[in-house]
């Protein structure tokens, strides 16, 4: 009967989702509770920052100036139309502070250093290094899972902000440089219009959460891959679509809280 | 065998998802042999491994080490044991984020406070134990089959373990690298003092090194003995596998299906 075996597999993937966001979950609070190595041995997690962080910074240094050249533009074409151009610092400011910078960075982040850790992990696991750590009383959640996380929860706001720092740049570029706007206006309407505790460091927070977000979805799904070349694949794909549909939903829910009733 | 044991596998059962693995497996491993447990590839052997590593826990029955039932061990007393035993895997499962020297370093970082110099020292006596001084700035990578076996070798005997574990050493080398991880096993063994437990399915090399043979078919122990017994066995099963023939108790076909019915054949 088909309509018996669609049930069937709906029921199963439904428990099986369940299960997996159990074990996220318990895995999550396992990383929290072993942390202690990562900062008692904090060069273990500058390694892991440097390949986390310091590697992301090329794609998000270019795409953060693209970005910004195009909101740059765009703000321009808009505000024009309203005399009002001379907003376009502000604009640009606030579009990337408090939205672009955050969930942009993050998407990147995803895509490149979380899909790395994904597949790292999971090959680990495939060729049993993990195994190996457990076998020699080394406790691979404190070994190479906590490092991984935090490097992640620390860089991710940081690459945040460069983005962020480079689009005012190429919205700088577009404006004042390409079109002409008013250098002084551009700077000073942003000065006057983001707000240090409102805008930055509610970006601020935002970036934090996607961080933890990401790597622990990316972790997850390395420590949780079949140790197979199809099953680390899977991860990997895992990986940047949950992670990206998880930055989305979450910014919304942030937002919602964060800037309601501006 | 010796009443000395240092491991004590008692009437084990072991199942996944209700589907037997090991059925009333009894051992004994004596302080100072070295043992293999052989059989066929999915028989069970690595199960036993991961038994006495801690890893699985018996459905039924008990792993006892240096008088410690594993499965009731915590978290804790779990790791302290583990730090007595080493265990090398089948390809070795070396770090590959790591070079040769910081893979032979890594227990002694992680469980000692010797100062680098000492952890330096200790790592080239290893290496040059297994006959790889030299190689210590090499990445995993860049090793052969063979080299990368033995450099696992190493790190498995860092801090000189009681119990030291062999998954499949044999796997994947070549005549000569056989020979020379197959002897190395050997003299670690006597050099340290300890016990060592080797899981293959190569007869040869391995009746050549240990001190007694068990072997395993379907989760059971089926036949038992020193490497001369075994050679001399004429148990049938035994007999096939040592000698490598293609009629005995082993099937050669998967037991399921009629294939003669499958194809419209009369039987």
């Amino acid at each position: 009967m088909p309509v018996i075996k669609n049930l069937r597999s709906i029921g199963h993937r439904t428990v099986n989702a369940v299960w997996r966001l159990g074990f996220a979950t318990r895995f999550f609070l396992m990383t929290l509770f072993y942390s202690g190595p990562s900062f008692r041995r904090f060069h273990l997690t500058i390694r892991e920052m440097f390949f986390t962080g310091v590697m992301s910074l090329i794609i998000i240094l270019v795409a953060g100036t693209f970005v910004g050249m195009v909101l740059g533009l765009q703000g321009y074409e808009t505000l024009k139309r309203y005399g009002s151009e001379s907003a376009l610092g502000s604009l640009v400011a606030l579009s990337l502070v408090r939205e672009l910078g955050p969930v942009l960075a993050a998407l990147l982040f995803a895509s490149r250093a979380g899909s790395a850790m994904t597949a790292e992990i999971g090959l680990m696991k495939a060729t049993e290094q993990i195994s190996a750590m457990e076998i020699m009383a080394v406790n691979p959640i404190a070994r190479v899972v906590a490092p991984r996380f935090w490097a992640g929860v620390i860089s991710m706001p940081l690459l945040s902000a460069l983005f962020s720092a480079l689009g005012v740049f190429g919205g700088y570029v577009v404006g004042v440089v390409m079109i002409g706007v008013d250098e002084g206006s551009f700077w000073s309407q942003m000065q006057a219009a983001v707000d240090f505790q409102h805008d930055i460091m509610n970006g601020v927070i935002k970036s934090v959460v996607f961080g933890v977000a990401v790597t622990v979805i990316s972790l997850f799904e390395g420590y949780d891959a079949p140790p197979t070349a199809e099953g680390v694949s899977g991860a990997t794909t895992r990986t940047v679509v949950e992670s990206s549909l998880a930055i989305l939903i979450l910014d919304f829910i942030l937002t919602a809280f964060m800037f309601r009733g501006d | 065998m010796s009443s000395q044991a240092l491991v004590e596998i008692r009437d084990v059962n072991f199942a996944y998802d209700n589907r037997p693995i090991l059925k009333g497996i009894n051992m004994t491993f004596p302080r100072g042999k070295l043992i293999a447990i052989m059989g066929l590839s999915g028989c069970g052997k690595t199960t036993i491994l991961r038994h006495i590593s801690g890893v699985l826990k018996p459905t039924r029955g008990y792993v006892k080490v240096d008088g410690q039932v594993m499965h009731e061990l915590s978290q804790d007393n779990l790791y302290r044991m583990r730090r007595k035993m080493g265990m090398l895997f089948q390809f070795g499962a070396l770090f590959t984020d790591m070079t040769v020297y910081d893979n032979v370093a890594f227990q002694m970082r992680e469980h000692t406070d010797l100062p680098e110099d000492i952890i330096r020292d200790l790592v080239m006596m290893k290496l040059h134990a297994v006959g790889l001084y030299g190689t210590q700035d090499l990445m995993p990578a860049e090793l052969s089959g063979g080299m990368a076996r033995r450099v696992a070798l190493a790190r498995t005997v860092a801090l000189d373990p009681m119990l030291i574990m062999y998954d499949e050493p044999f796997a994947g080398l070549d005549p000569i690298s056989l020979t020379v991880v197959g002897n190395l096993i050997r003299r670690l063994n006597n050099a340290l003092g300890a016990t060592s437990v080797l899981v293959t399915h190569d007869v040869q090399e391995s009746l050549k090194v240990v001190d007694y043979v068990y072997f395993v078919s379907n989760g059971a122990i089926i036949a038992e003995g020193t490497a001369d017994e075994i050679r001399a066995s004429d148990e049938a099963f035994v007999r096939q596998f040592v000698h490598g023939e293609m009629d005995g108790p082993i099937p050669f076909h998967y037991p399921d299906g009629d294939y003669n019915k499958d194809l419209n054949l009369r039987a």
